[in-house]
């Protein structure tokens, strides 16, 4: 479970988040929308702790994230987060890229990694891609390698920031549709996305971002159906959906 | 200007100054790039302001002809410290320092061209701040860095001719002894140019390669 407590944080003057609170259970699929500098980014590198907060506080599995006494290294071991640019490792092949962390951080032998680098690479169908270096990949099979590369951990929660905003429009399809298993398959995720179709219809909760607070939350239905705020309904309609 | 009286024991001299060449250069370049990554990692990871007294003494290293450098730091410590070192180690200790200053330069050139997001996917992935180091930007660093690095260590070996100020018997000094003796100049130093060229060529054409092999990636 992920508890989100009041969390408050500021870069300089410009405070981007205004005492969020957002509770998400195992299993559950929560999306995150809203315009950009709402801080629907800067919480989820907050929840596995890329960024300090500056008041409230976070627990994931009920530790403390942003706690003096937390290993964050380890706690981000069960953490995966994809961002808009995937970040490929350049001088890696894809599957070194899948087993570098598993094999540096959890210590697993060369065997092991690459048999669980091979399954997720295989899984994100980039089986037939193993030994080809990131620059030959396009921008989609890259991003779908990132996911690889964070489910390689075998992590409990999977944070998705933006993961199609970078993408050519033909390619945004392949990497919905591997979100989309995932979370057929029971993943803890949550996304922020500039999707709607894509939030509609994987979302258990779609939560609508507005300066740095979080305006609506509730089932896809009601966002989209019947959203209660003003700034949800403005904004959805500014989108073409 | 080929009846010359260079005999096969004036080579042998000439190779022994080449010898003494690639020894002060090897030292040198080892130390100065040891020293550099290590000063070059100093002055990323504490910024520019805490860096200052360490960027203030590796400037002063660039920025003062190493003749003069040898040439003082020799007397310093012939006479003021008083510790009877041979010349060799001098020129090694100077020669280090100079590579070092420039080392350490090309090293956080490196470092700052590897992007912060790819080191944040490392870090968010729970790899350590050493972890990310080791295995993410070193070798990206490397890669970038690595022409440079090359040039630098066959600058120092040009420059390493400077030594002779502090006794050391390299290649150009033996070259103008002989000169001294056989009174053909034009000739001797153009020996000499080949044999700078035979010990540079390698280093040259081995930093060729790795840029080469590192290019598919």
């Amino acid at each position: 479970m992920i508890e989100i407590e009041n969390v408050r944080k500021s870069f300089g003057q410009l405070e981007v988040l205004k005492g969020i609170d957002l509770t998400v259970k195992k299993g559950e699929v929560v999306t995150i929308i809203g315009g950009s500098g709402s801080g629907k980014s800067t919480l989820l590198t907050c929840i596995n702790g890329l960024e300090p907060i500056d008041s409230g506080r976070i627990l994931v599995d009920g530790t403390e994230v942003h706690a003096k006494s937390t290993d964050v290294n380890k706690l981000r071991q069960k953490i995966g987060i994809v961002f808009q640019q995937w970040n490929a490792f350049p001088h890696l092949t894809v599957l070194e890229n899948v087993t570098l962390a598993p094999r540096k951080v959890l210590g697993m032998s060369k065997e092991k990694a690459e048999e669980i680098g091979v399954k997720q690479l295989t899984h994100v169908g980039l089986g037939d891609k193993l030994t080809t270096y990131p620059s030959r990949l396009s921008g989609g099979q890259q991003q779908r390698m990132a996911i690889a590369r964070a489910l390689a951990m075998s992590p409990s929660y999977m944070l998705f920031d933006e993961v199609t905003s970078a993408l050519d429009p033909q390619l945004v399809g392949e990497v919905l549709d591997t979100l989309k298993m995932l979370a057929e398959e029971g993943m803890t995720m949550i996304c922020v996305t500039h999707e709607m179709a894509f939030a509609r219809d994987v979302s258990n909760r779609v939560a609508f971002f507005h300066k740095g607070v979080m305006a609506e939350i509730g089932p896809p239905e009601q966002i989209f159906g019947a959203a209660q705020n003003e700034e949800t309904r403005k904004f959805l309609s500014s989108v073409r959906q | 200007m080929f009846d010359t009286a260079l005999t096969s024991t004036d080579l042998i001299f000439l190779a022994k100054g080449a010898g003494m060449t690639l020894l002060v250069t090897a030292i040198s370049v080892v130390i100065g790039t040891i020293l550099g990554i290590i000063f070059g990692v100093i002055r990323y990871q504490i910024g520019p302001i805490w860096a200052a007294p360490l960027t203030f003494v590796l400037d002063i290293c660039r920025s003062i002809p190493l003749l003069i450098q040898l040439v003082l730091l020799n007397a310093f410590f012939g006479m003021v410290v008083g510790l009877r070192w041979p010349g060799l180690t001098v020129a090694c200790i100077v020669l280090s320092l100079y590579t070092s200053a420039y080392c350490a330069e090309i090293v956080r050139g490196g470092i700052e061209a590897v992007p912060a997001t790819t080191r944040r996917a490392a870090r968010s992935l729970g790899m350590t701040w050493g972890q990310d180091m080791r295995q993410i930007v070193l070798p990206l660093a490397t890669r970038v860095a690595l022409p440079s690095w090359i040039g630098l260590a066959l600058g120092v070996m040009k420059d390493s001719a400077l030594v002779y100020v502090v006794q050391v018997t390299e290649l150009l000094k033996s070259t103008q002894i002989l000169i001294t003796r056989l009174q053909e100049p034009l000739f001797l130093l153009l020996i000499c140019g080949a044999f700078y060229f035979i010990i540079s060529y390698p280093l040259a054409r081995f930093g060729g390669y790795l840029e080469k092999r590192w290019s598919n990636d």
